[in-house]
């Protein structure tokens, strides 16, 4: 089953993110940021390459508060979280090689 | 891993996504001469850390710059440019054939375009690189959000650290920008721009010395350039706008650069020293630094480049594939 990206806000982070059975990635993005469109197909490959993990993208415009609780200030970032816990973070736009090599312990 | 073979010798391959990059690969691709573009992972070039451009003619209203660069992509990809999203990790360029190798595949080529373009420089003093994505940033336009009602400092006396101080006086409560000199190299449009602005304060004959904090910046200690004298001023957030320098350590050793390692060029063309190697944007441009500029060179580059296929032999983009090597290996992604 092919997977895609999905779409998480401050309200829904609890239930979708944190009490997951699989781990997420989230993508901190914001319309308004360049770096981050490059990110973004990357992320959808691996969605769709990776069942394991789930890829979430949260929009830091429309959500500041899972932002500031996690004390992203700059954007692109990913943080991976397991068990509810952030395990992984990963700032700035980077190739899906190093992407895949950063996240491999959590990868099938 | 030894790299694998893809063949057939291409007609020209393009390094660097920027405009000059992209313009190249419209130009090539028009002239049916199929490039392979290796646009990187961070491709689109400094133009997708900007806000509005406002200069590109065409755009009357002025166009954000990540826009303009999917625009010159898209335009690319319309004509044929086979367009990767990968980062070169070798080149070759000793030989009649040029080798390009990126993600473990090796690619060759009789041509190839050099426009990787510059990398924001940084300070490179102690807690810079530690604390960078925790309030140090060379992205404005990015992180900028994060520092809604702080006090925060800019970096640098050009063009460009004017701009970034004026877009962040959106979010922040103030905006210093530390500089050596009284002296600037800003224009006298963005320097007024910057002046009128209440919000902005201003730090001169000053040197950043550290950066200071664990895990958030708070604050930087700087020494006076005149007096030696040394303080700590306060702030949350550090962005970098001192400069870029040009990325050609890829092709260092195997074409001219000057002592800046900028791709040195020959007269007025995009020729470099290597022959079948041309280069063009802001790999080249020590002077201009614009976006046009930029897809100016790129144009040029493109055109000698096809020039210069005509007269060394003819394409061979249409004939069938060739083994070369360790024969055919199809390309990732």
């Amino acid at each position: 089953m092919a997977g895609t990206p999905v779409t998480v806000t401050d309200s829904s982070f609890a239930t979708d993110v944190l009490n997951s059975d699989k781990p997420v990635l989230v993508d901190f993005w914001a319309t308004w940021c360049g770096p981050c469109r490059m990110v973004a197909p990357v992320l959808e490959e691996i969605a769709k390459e990776h069942d394991e993990i789930t890829i979430a993208k949260l929009d830091v415009d429309a959500n500041p508060t899972v932002a500031r609780d996690y004390q992203v200030l700059s954007i692109p970032t990913l943080i991976l979280f397991k068990g509810g816990e952030p395990v992984k973070q990963i700032v700035g736009a980077k190739p899906k090689a190093a992407l895949l090599a950063d996240l491999a312990d959590y990868l099938g | 891993m030894p790299a694998t073979e893809s063949t057939p010798v291409r007609d020209v391959i393009i390094i660097g996504s920027g405009p000059a990059g992209y313009t190249a690969a419209v130009y090539t691709a028009r002239a049916q001469l199929e490039p392979l573009v290796f646009e990187g992972t961070t491709y689109g070039g400094a133009l997708m850390t900007t806000t509005e451009v406002e200069n590109y003619p065409g755009y009357r209203d002025g166009i954000m710059g990540p826009d303009l660069m999917e625009q010159m992509r898209a335009q690319a990809d319309r004509f044929g440019a086979d367009i990767r999203t990968e980062d070169v990790e070798d080149v070759d360029l000793s030989g009649p054939v040029k080798y390009v190798t990126a993600n473990g595949v090796r690619y060759a080529a009789k041509a190839v375009i050099l426009a990787m373009g510059a990398a924001a420089r940084y300070l490179h003093v102690p807690g810079e690189q530690t604390l960078l994505g925790h309030g140090v940033s060379a992205c404005a336009t990015c992180d900028g959000f994060f520092f809604r009602d702080q006090d925060i400092a800019v970096v640098g006396g050009g063009d460009s650290a004017m701009e970034e101080a004026t877009f962040l006086t959106r979010f922040a409560r103030s905006v210093t920008i530390i500089h050596r000199r009284q002296e600037f190299r800003a224009s006298r449009i963005m320097l007024e721009r910057a002046k009128a602005n209440e919000k902005i304060r201003w730090q001169l004959d000053s040197e950043v010395l550290e950066v200071l904090g664990e895990g958030a910046v708070k604050g930087v200690r700087l020494r006076d350039t005149v007096t030696g004298a040394e303080s700590t001023l306060e702030v949350t957030g550090l962005f970098m706008a001192i400069g870029h320098d040009p990325r050609s350590a890829l092709v260092k050793g195997q074409v001219a650069t000057d002592d800046e390692g900028y791709v040195l060029t020959q007269g007025q063309t995009t020729y470099t020293d290597v022959d079948g190697v041309f280069a063009a944007g802001d790999l080249v441009d020590r002077t201009y630094r614009q976006a046009i500029t930029a897809a100016g060179s790129g144009c040029s580059a493109a055109i000698d480049a096809e020039r210069w296929l005509a007269e060394h032999g003819e394409s061979k983009a249409h004939e069938a594939p060739e083994l070369v090597g360790g024969g055919y290996a199809p390309t990732q992604n």
